[in-house]
């Protein structure tokens, strides 16, 4: 029976927010199966669950953006209405999104402007860098969010939403682009806010962290709930088993020897393109053939530049700062390098590594325009489509066929299909961005194995990721890029996370200038 | 209860195809109530408008003869539109292309024979109107400029320059000081496909182009990244596809159709240079590229609903004393219904039910 509101004996256990019976069906699928949810007030929950589990779907009937087909809400005990964002701002809700919803042409100022009620946008400027100060989360208001790098944009959607004060904030996936230390920060102020009453709802299938952050967990698998738990008790196997029903898969690093120099940067600089943007300064750096050489650091410290300089994307001065299997690359486009043999992951999936609107086929040939697939400029279309199912099949993407738009995919799955196109290039140097960041456990093992049996089979490998624990455990050798430098790579066994931390953070010493700078009136 | 558009995952392309039927009919239907309120009878008028102008040999020929331009010029459009290139000055390269022909027809006479006067007249029109559209593309890919404000703008200017030529230049001595040129000599005049109409061999060309802009879209690899280039820019970025290349590629195609339809004008029905050598073509142009869904096919079939539509206009205008801005009127209404049809191939209306308490 559910508690009344005006009950106020019971207003401690009163749940802020509860809901019943949640259904949303998608063509095809149950995106939500009759799922239930309480979250208490001053209470850090948990919604773990792979990609495609149906936790976004979720998290947005709360925030109003979808309307459920079936199911109830209530809101501190009163039944309400799934309305619109706006509503259920007013409410106190506040989103962090994984994929941002920001105006890449606005300032942070202005982004922030437009997402708050009047009453909050008073004297903006100046309350944006006391919260973003207060919670050691630097920024500048006056910044153009297309100067920034993802992790930079989500400290935009934290304190947006702080700034609104909210009841319930949701967090999607928060820590895939922070640093341990920014982490560490990043709970000690949800555990302040938590203290002071507000509810957060934490979606992550990080299980280490849940069990470190969150008081509940709901686990939810294909739509439903499968487990309410503690994750303080419950182990990181107990509640793998609850989320992807089986055993985490872990990936085997075999010994592999490293042979030539594929990929050699010599002493690069590449000036900074915008006002905002990094310079790269004297960047070495060698990657022979069957190892992986992982380059960590915090987002926004020239890991974009040093990609676009690396990919083609952006030429270089001096065409010797960059050989590809002993040719100098410096001044050729993206097309030419992928002919001396490089295949190239971004980071962005939707939008760089694949045109949302068009099939899976269709982005087969956007990296594969050249015999067998195009002969004499004309698109042969059934070897497409072959290779396109050849992909689908060999690397497990859930796709109905390659006909199937990329934008229908999950992250997860469109990762997997990217990563798998580019293999089927068969690349001699394969260079990933963040090449599992936001994709479910399953897919993101699988994705690292993949990278490790490519090592194996002779290829250089660049993964350039913000998640250490990711680099750690599959490269051979590690550097840290911090401020457009970058350190020299070492071997993983001699070195720490530790002392990988402190590179991060120690020698960048762009963001406390800037937090520096964000205090000064 | 609140209602509201939700996404479809996935448009159905019969309903991609049916929407500029949908369109043509809530047209006709509007076209039924205005006429009503007009005072006049909705099913003569309809007939008017619809079925007199092609009821005839002769006006199936001028159906086809109108189509020509629009069919030529929308292809071209369409090329740009698809990399999300804005042309919106066919109209303008039309007009250089007619100057061009015109000119070549003017200076060389009847010095030439018809097969060598004829393909030189379209490869100057080809080669102005792309030279018209260079423009815009320059000023897109150095300055960045809005090409869909400098191509409009270059309507204007191109109109004046013909208007300028007509009145100074290139005047017939012996027009009795009207403004335009002599009339060409018949070896620069496009051969007559049927006898007795002005059916001429402008419609092949407009033919050959969309078959080949079909081949080009369907199967080249550069019709491909043109596409890639307009849905996701940072898409082709990271494939290697010039945007630079592809903003050139999508303007010369565009002024070089224009400037072919502009010729066929000039050495068309029209055999001269007059101040205006077209109706609104270049403008018609770009609703035909949307009905048609920027697939040559659809053009093909476009342009013949927009050239009922001009011919419809002459036919009220002789038959009903209605006035010529009914073409334009059912032009805007065929467009609005269109896109009104199009948010719905891409969108589902949703009504929210309230959410009641257990």
């Amino acid at each position: 029976m559910a508690p009344s509101p005006h009950d106020t004996s019971g207003a401690a256990r009163l749940p802020r927010l509860s809901l019943r019976g949640i259904t949303k069906h998608y063509p095809g699928v149950a995106a939500n199966d009759h799922v239930d949810l309480d979250v208490y007030p001053g209470e850090i929950h948990a919604v773990l669950g792979e990609n495609g589990a149906g936790k976004s779907t979720l998290m947005k009937v709360i925030d109003g953006l979808v309307i459920p087909d079936e199911g109830t809400m209530r809101w501190e005990g009163e039944p309400v209405d799934f309305a619109s964002p706006a509503k259920a701002h007013k409410r106190g809700i506040a989103m962090v999104f994984q994929h941002f919803s920001l105006f890449e042409t606005l300032t942070v100022a202005d982004n922030i402007r437009v997402a708050l009620d009047a009453a909050h946008a008073r004297r903006l400027a100046a309350r944006i860098r006391d919260v973003s100060a207060r919670y050691a989360m630097p920024l500048d208001p006056a910044r153009y969010v297309h100067t920034m790098s993802v992790g930079e944009r989500q400290r935009v959607e934290i304190v947006r939403c702080l700034l609104q004060a909210p009841k319930l904030l949701i967090l999607d996936e928060p820590t895939s682009v922070l640093t341990p230390a920014a982490i560490d920060a990043l709970f000690a102020m949800l555990r302040t806010l938590a203290a002071d009453g507000v509810s957060i709802l934490y979606i992550s299938h990080k299980l280490d962290e849940i069990r470190t952050l969150c008081d509940r967990a709901t686990v939810l698998r294909d739509g439903r709930v499968t487990g309410q738990c503690d994750p303080r008790v419950e182990t990181t196997a107990s509640l793998a088993r609850m989320m992807i029903g089986g055993d985490l898969p872990h990936p085997v690093h075999r010994a592999a020897h490293a042979g030539r120099a594929a990929l050699v940067v010599d002493a690069l600089d590449v000036p900074a393109s915008d006002p905002f943007g990094i310079a790269l300064r004297d960047v070495s750096l060698a990657v022979r053939t069957g190892e992986i050489v992982g380059i960590a650091g915090v987002s926004g410290n020239g890991q974009k530049e040093l990609l676009a300089a690396l990919s083609g994307e952006r030429t270089v001065e001096r065409s010797e700062a960059i050989t590809l299997a002993g040719e100098p690359a410096g001044h050729l486009g993206p097309r030419a390098r992928r002919v001396l043999g490089l295949a190239f992951i971004p980071e962005e999936r939707l939008g760089r590594g694949a045109v949302p609107e068009m099939s899976l086929a269709e982005n087969t040939l956007l990296t594969m325009r050249a015999p067998p697939l195009v002969v004499h400029g004309l698109v042969r279309a059934s070897r497409v489509g072959s290779r396109t199912e050849q992909t689908i099949e060999r690397f497990g993407v859930k796709a109905r066929g390659p006909g199937d738009a990329a934008q229908s995919l999950s992250g997860g799955n469109l990762q997997k299909f990217i990563v798998g196109r580019e293999i089927e290039r068969e690349p001699l140097v394969l260079i990933a961005a963040q090449p599992t960041w936001g994709v479910d456990v399953g897919a993101a093992a699988q994705i690292r194995q993949t990278l490790l049996d490519l090592r194996e089979r002779g290829v250089a490998v660049l993964v350039v990721s913000e998640d250490l624990d990711e680099l750690l455990e599959i490269s051979d050798r590690l550097a840290v890029i911090a401020n457009g430098q970058l350190s020299p790579a070492k071997p993983i066994r001699e070195t720490s996370a530790e002392e990988i931390g402190q590179l991060m953070a120690g020698t960048g010493t762009r963001e406390p200038q800037q937090a520096a700078a964000a205090l000064v009136p | 209860m609140r209602a509201y558009l939700e996404a479809r995952p996935r448009p159905s392309r019969l309903a991609v195809w049916l929407a500029p039927l949908f369109a043509a009919v809530a047209t006709i239907v509007v076209g039924f109530v205005v006429f009503s309120a007009l005072g006049r009878n909705p099913f003569a008028a309809l007939h008017a408008f619809f079925v007199e102008p092609i009821a005839t040999r002769y006006g199936v020929a001028e159906w086809l003869l109108k189509a020509s331009p629009l069919m030529l010029i929308g292809t071209g459009l369409a090329l740009a539109y698809r990399a999300n290139v804005w042309n919106i000055g066919a109209e303008g390269q039309l007009t250089l292309g007619a100057i061009a022909g015109g000119g070549v027809a003017l200076a060389i006479g009847d010095a030439w024979p018809s097969f060598v006067l004829l393909p030189m007249m379209f490869i100057a029109g080809a080669l102005a109107g792309m030279a018209w559209a260079a423009i815009p593309a320059w000023l897109r890919t150095r300055f960045n400029a809005n090409e869909i404000l400098t191509s409009l703008m270059l309507v204007y200017v191109a109109s004046l320059l013909l208007s300028w030529l007509v009145h100074v230049p290139w005047r017939d001595p012996e027009g009795f000081n009207f403004p335009q040129s002599k009339m060409f000599d018949a070896n620069a005049m496009l051969p007559i496909l049927l006898p007795e109409t002005r059916l001429n061999a402008s419609f092949l060309i407009a033919l050959a182009i969309v078959a080949l802009a079909w081949l080009f879209v369907r199967r080249h690899v550069v019709g491909f990244e043109m596409r890639v280039a307009g849905l996701a820019p940072s898409a082709a970025d990271y494939a290697g596809i010039s945007l630079r290349r592809t903003v050139w590629f999508a303007m010369l195609a565009g002024g070089a159709c224009a400037g072919l339809a502009g010729v066929g004008e000039a050495a068309g029905p029209i055999g001269q240079l007059l101040p205006s050598m077209s109706p609104g073509y270049g403008f018609a142009a770009i609703i035909v590229a949307f009905v048609g869904r920027l697939h040559p096919g659809g053009i093909a079939l476009a342009s013949l609903l927009l050239s009922l539509l001009y011919l419809g206009g002459e036919s009220a205008q002789v038959h009903l004393g209605l006035p010529s801005a009914v073409t334009g009127l059912f032009e805007g209404t065929l467009l609005f219904f269109l896109l009104a049809a199009d948010v719905l191939v891409n969108y589902r209306p949703r009504i929210a039910r309230a959410a009641v308490a257990t």
